[in-house]
């Protein structure tokens, strides 16, 4: 079988492979970064009892593998009478998972908007929350996204294992075909090519358009 | 509900540690791989030959931008179809290596970079070699910048070893999975796995991180 035969005949299932990775992806990203902003910020909490816990789940999710959460997610949890999905035990691992790497980046990013920032907006009376959300975190996003880039391809690459709880992800999709063709090079070969193009022409141009785009906003282009 | 049975869990303990050594092998294995792959890596993309250091690049960009699970099974699978067999644990430690390597090679790239240019004028005005010069006065100072980056990827490959089990490497991963199918429960063996790594990489990366602050001392950095 040639590379076009094996691309028509199996091009449908790659295709939705692909487009399941993507939906896993944008879904896993949209929790990552709430868990690493809510964790992020209860890190620098006052209070012992709300930082400890932030410290202890960002310490167990970077303390451990993705492989083992998501085991754990998929096969323990029901123990507790939590039962999830398995397309969602996927995304909810990884974006648990993201997330903690995410709270470290927005602490570091909070905690290096200038000093001046913080007592210029004391000095406008505002509110610890305002304050927050007006004048700190628009500058922390700034200087956190470059770092998130990196995280979102990190974050791509880790819906990869979900395949291993038998979401119907591209990477699942792949290891299928080569079961029945055994064209190993074609079928991991395509899925490469794949996830390569996904990380490199699209979450890096979009991250990059995003860097501009927030920089406008704050007039810093 | 929840039934944690202890007589189960020191019964599979044992035969979870025995695993754990091969884990810590495997981690090893690829880690020892990867600095040195790494370092090749950055180096050849520091030569003159253009086409060399476009191809090294885009290799490692490539590597870094794929997922490890995928290029596991890529190198285990591939191999048979041109008649080149690899067991498991040479195909594991081939993709973990080559996978660390790209990110190591990214470490190494910052710490030589950040050697002043003056440095290399000094060693070509003593007449030094080039590799005289790599050994002598780039290498010892580019190393240091780079300690904090390559503990970083120490805890990270220890990590991401799991991933082998997919092509049935029996390290910590693959036996835990074993004991669950073989006694349909999982949560003893998943949590003692989660609970293995955290004793592990916790007090690791707290030790590169007294390590890192010592070798900055001893070099008179901070």
């Amino acid at each position: 079988m040639s590379y076009l035969e094996f691309l028509s005949q199996y091009g449908d299932r790659i295709a939705s492979g692909t487009l399941i990775t993507i939906a896993l992806t944008a879904l896993a990203a949209l929790l990552a970064m709430a868990i690493a902003l809510a964790a992020g910020l209860m890190r620098m909490a006052r209070n012992v009892a709300v930082r400890g816990v932030a410290t202890v789940y960002i310490e167990i999710f970077r303390g451990t593998s993705l492989l083992v959460q998501l085991y754990w997610i998929f096969f323990v949890l029901p123990l507790f009478g939590i039962t999830l999905e398995k397309f969602t035990a996927g995304f909810v691992a990884v974006g648990m998972n993201l997330g903690a790497y995410g709270a470290e980046l927005v602490r570091g990013a909070v905690q290096s908007v200038p000093r001046g920032q913080w007592e210029a907006a004391l000095a406008l009376n505002m509110s610890p929350a305002k304050r927050m959300r007006r004048v700190i975190l628009p500058q922390a996003v700034l200087i956190m996204l470059p770092s998130w880039g990196n995280l979102l391809i990190e974050l791509l690459k880790g819906t990869a294992l979900v395949a291993l709880i038998s979401v119907t992800d591209l990477m699942f999709q792949v290891k299928q075909i080569n079961g029945t063709t055994f064209m190993s090079a074609e079928a991991f070969g395509t899925a490469l090519v794949i996830y390569y193009v996904l990380a490199r022409f699209m979450i890096t141009p979009f991250m990059r358009w995003l860097e501009r785009f927030m920089m406008r906003k704050m007039g810093r282009a | 509900m929840l039934d944690w049975r202890w007589d189960f869990t020191w019964e599979i303990l044992p035969r979870l540690l025995a695993a754990t050594g091969n884990t810590l092998i495997a981690a090893g294995l690829g880690y020892a791989i990867a600095v040195v792959l790494g370092l090749m890596l950055a180096l050849a993309q520091r030569t003159p030959f253009r086409p060399l250091t476009i191809a090294v690049r885009e290799t490692v960009e490539f590597i870094r931008s794929t997922p490890l699970v995928l290029q596991i099974f890529f190198v285990f699978y591939v191999g048979p179809q041109f008649g080149i067999r690899l067991s498991p644990w040479t195909a594991g430690m081939i993709a973990i290596g080559l996978h660390y390597a790209a990110y190591l090679s990214e470490v190494y790239r910052g710490g030589l970079e950040s050697v002043p240019k003056g440095q290399w004028e000094a060693a070509r005005s003593l007449n030094l070699s080039t590799a005289r010069t790599y050994f002598r006065v780039i290498l010892p100072q580019a190393l240091p910048p780079s300690l904090a980056g390559m503990g970083n990827y120490l805890v990270g490959i220890f990590k991401d070893t799991p991933m082998l089990s997919v092509i049935g490497v029996a390290e910590l991963m693959h036996t835990a999975n074993a004991i669950g199918s073989e006694t349909y429960r999982f949560l003893e063996p998943f949590t003692l796995v989660g609970l293995i790594f955290l004793l592990i990489s916790l007090p690791t990366a707290a030790l590169i991180r007294v390590f890192e602050a010592w070798t900055r001392r001893k070099l008179g950095l901070s």
